[in-house]
């Protein structure tokens, strides 16, 4: 770990910074006079020398250690505790039994055929919900009528748990596509609406009175301040219909399908294909994880601006 | 290059400061008289009194002339520049604007906040183009003038960093660059220095001088502290409190008044020479006179 300042050392900044030849203008040098946030960047770099690629390498599997620890104990005892006697083997298989079934059903393509029919439903549903949803919000949380008109409304309606619903929706809409999209849509309307209506109303006034102190007229007002200022919080409530699309689609896809997820594993139960129902449950965590990785990376990449 | 001699290129010529007298004045305010409906707590609940932050103000400012405003928090002076900004209307009596009634915000004024009012989603570049798109600068226009007047507050190096990536003083510049990156003919400015520590408000007024010598725009620049007042008006209007009304307006010459030999002593810093002191006392006599209780 050498402190020198190694004048080709991997910058851990963004941007290039671009200190050391002073300014050309001479007259402008006043203005720096004030303590930048330069000064004390570099201060930083002086106390945090870069590592070297060793190091970096050994802290990097430190860390990638300590965060799979749990998952990989987890394992090692469902592995270990059905064949050593532990839990009776019928009811909970030994994990490489699972992760055999969960390869067989990958290979003949009935995995991937229940992953698409779920992911295509949950989509199809979700991409609606967030169409209704910020627009809608975008209303309630700019014009105080539209929100005493339509909030208590609203807020009998996100108390009704979705699942409850579920019978209300096949009644009406049959047992096919509608209603479990239907579902999908009530499920991710409510957290994409209410951090919505947040993102609006919490725009700094200062922000507002700023550009109203411009001239712009509301509809460029709206476009340029207030609906960049609400994205981050907009793309929260999007990160958390993300979620709640999977889980109540599941649920909705053991009540009655042919195809999904969720049917695959209440299928597999059925019939006594214990293997294959672990394999469905562990498909369904996977794909939870890895919608949930994508709306995250989304979700800093429209917040990159809220630092500190 | 500074900065002023490219700026001045994209800027009309400025009006020489001392104009001819009987013209227009760039800002006038007449009898202007502003009324808040306030909560009553004394009567009650649901009681409503009326309140008046600003009563009978007249003034006119010149052409390119250094008007500082100074006054004890809650006198009034942040209505009256939001009433100059166009942001809300005198309950009575006219604002003008050369010679033109005022009628609500516009690109003829450019107000700088104490608190920034930056866009944190856009770079210092941009944030100088906010005011620029309002205009409706074409895009190409747009970010050569931004470069420009970022390079006249001295922030060419940090045209792409975000606002979190500055200090309070170099967000202020921002700030400063994107009001008069539009042109406006009056700069309104509200407090704009009084979240900065001491040193960087020191050389934020210098600075502040500088970029009005080499635009000449006209500045109306609202401050509680009376040595900020003194140091940068050509006139001080002094307001008091409960109603705000203006006092009293003092002129400021501070000119020579640091050069050394002068009557004034030896030292080469405005703020210690004698005559910025009779000023400051001046101001501050003003401010304690009638009403003495109003500022304890």
């Amino acid at each position: 770990m050498s402190s020198s300042t190694a004048p080709h050392a991997p910058g851990r900044e963004v941007r290039p910074v671009t200190t050391t030849p002073p300014t050309p203008s001479a007259v402008d040098t006043v203005a720096f006079a004030d303590p930048p946030t330069l000064g004390r960047r570099q201060v930083l770099t002086a106390d945090d020398p870069t590592p070297s690629f060793g190091a970096r390498l050994r802290g990097a599997g430190v860390r990638v250690l300590r965060a799979s620890a749990a998952i990989v104990l987890f394992l090692v005892i469902w592995e270990v505790a059905p064949r050593v006697g532990l839990v009776d083997q019928v009811f909970l298989p030994p994990l490489s039994a699972v992760l055999e079934s969960f390869w067989g059903l990958l290979v003949s393509g009935e995995l991937g055929k229940h992953v698409g029919t779920s992911l295509t439903r949950a989509g199809t549903g979700f991409t609606i919900a967030v169409l209704l949803a910020i627009p809608l919000g975008i209303a309630i949380g700019w014009w105080a009528g539209v929100a005493q008109f339509l909030g208590p409304f609203l807020e009998l309606f996100r108390n009704t748990a979705a699942l409850a619903l579920l019978p209300v929706f096949i009644l009406i809409l049959g047992i096919g596509e509608t209603s479990k999209i239907t579902l999908v849509v009530y499920a991710c309307f409510f957290p994409i609406l209410l951090n919505t209506i947040a993102g609006v109303r919490t725009v700094d006034p200062l922000l507002v009175k700023s550009a109203r102190s411009l001239g712009l007229p509301p509809v460029r007002l709206f476009q340029k301040v207030v609906l960049p200022a609400a994205v981050p919080t907009i793309f929260t409530g999007i990160r958390m219909a993300g979620t709640s699309s999977i889980l109540v689609l599941i649920a909705a896809e053991m009540v009655g399908a042919k195809a999904g997820l969720g049917y695959l594993i209440t299928y597999a139960q059925f019939n006594f294909q214990i293997t294959n129902m672990y394999a469905g449950i562990i498909a369904i965590s996977l794909v939870g994880v890895s919608i949930n990785a994508v709306l995250v990376s989304l979700e800093r990449h429209f917040s990159r601006w809220r630092t500190t | 290059m500074s900065g002023a001699g490219t700026v001045e290129a994209v800027a009309p010529a400025p009006a020489p400061s001392d104009t001819v007298p009987g013209t227009v004045p760039r800002l006038r305010l007449e009898h202007v008289r502003k009324e808040f409906i306030v909560r009553d707590a004394t009567a009650g609940r649901g009681a409503r009194k009326r309140f008046t932050a600003v009563e009978d103000f007249t003034l006119d400012v010149r052409a390119g002339e250094f008007l500082t405003v100074v006054g004890p928090s809650g006198c009034g002076k942040s209505t009256l520049l939001d009433l100059l900004g166009g942001l809300t209307e005198p309950t009575s009596g006219r604002i003008l604007l050369d010679g033109e009634p005022v009628t609500g915000p516009g690109l003829d004024r450019g107000v700088v906040f104490q608190q920034y009012a930056l866009l944190p989603w856009r770079s210092a570049r941009a944030n100088v183009e906010f005011g620029l798109e309002a205009k409706g600068v074409a895009r190409a226009a747009r970010a050569r003038v931004a470069d420009e007047y970022l390079d006249l507050v001295g922030l060419t190096a940090f045209a792409d960093r975000y606002p979190h990536e500055l200090s309070g003083g170099m967000k202020q510049r921002v700030a400063i660059a994107r009001s008069l990156a539009f042109d406006p003919e009056v700069l309104l400015m509200d407090e704009p220095f009084a979240a900065l520590d001491a040193q960087t408000r020191e050389s934020l007024q210098d600075e502040l001088l500088r970029i009005w010598r080499a635009t000449g725009k006209t500045i109306v620049f609202i401050t509680h502290g009376i040595e900020e007042s003194v140091y940068l008006g050509q006139r001080v209007a002094v307001m008091t409190p409960r109603p705000g009304r203006l006092q009293t307006v003092i002129d400021v010459d501070l000119a020579g008044a640091a050069d050394p030999g002068s009557d004034d002593g030896e030292h080469d810093d405005v703020r210690s020479s004698a005559r910025f002191g009779r000023y400051r006392h001046e101001v501050w006599s003003a401010l304690h006179s009638p009403k003495e209780d109003a500022h304890v």
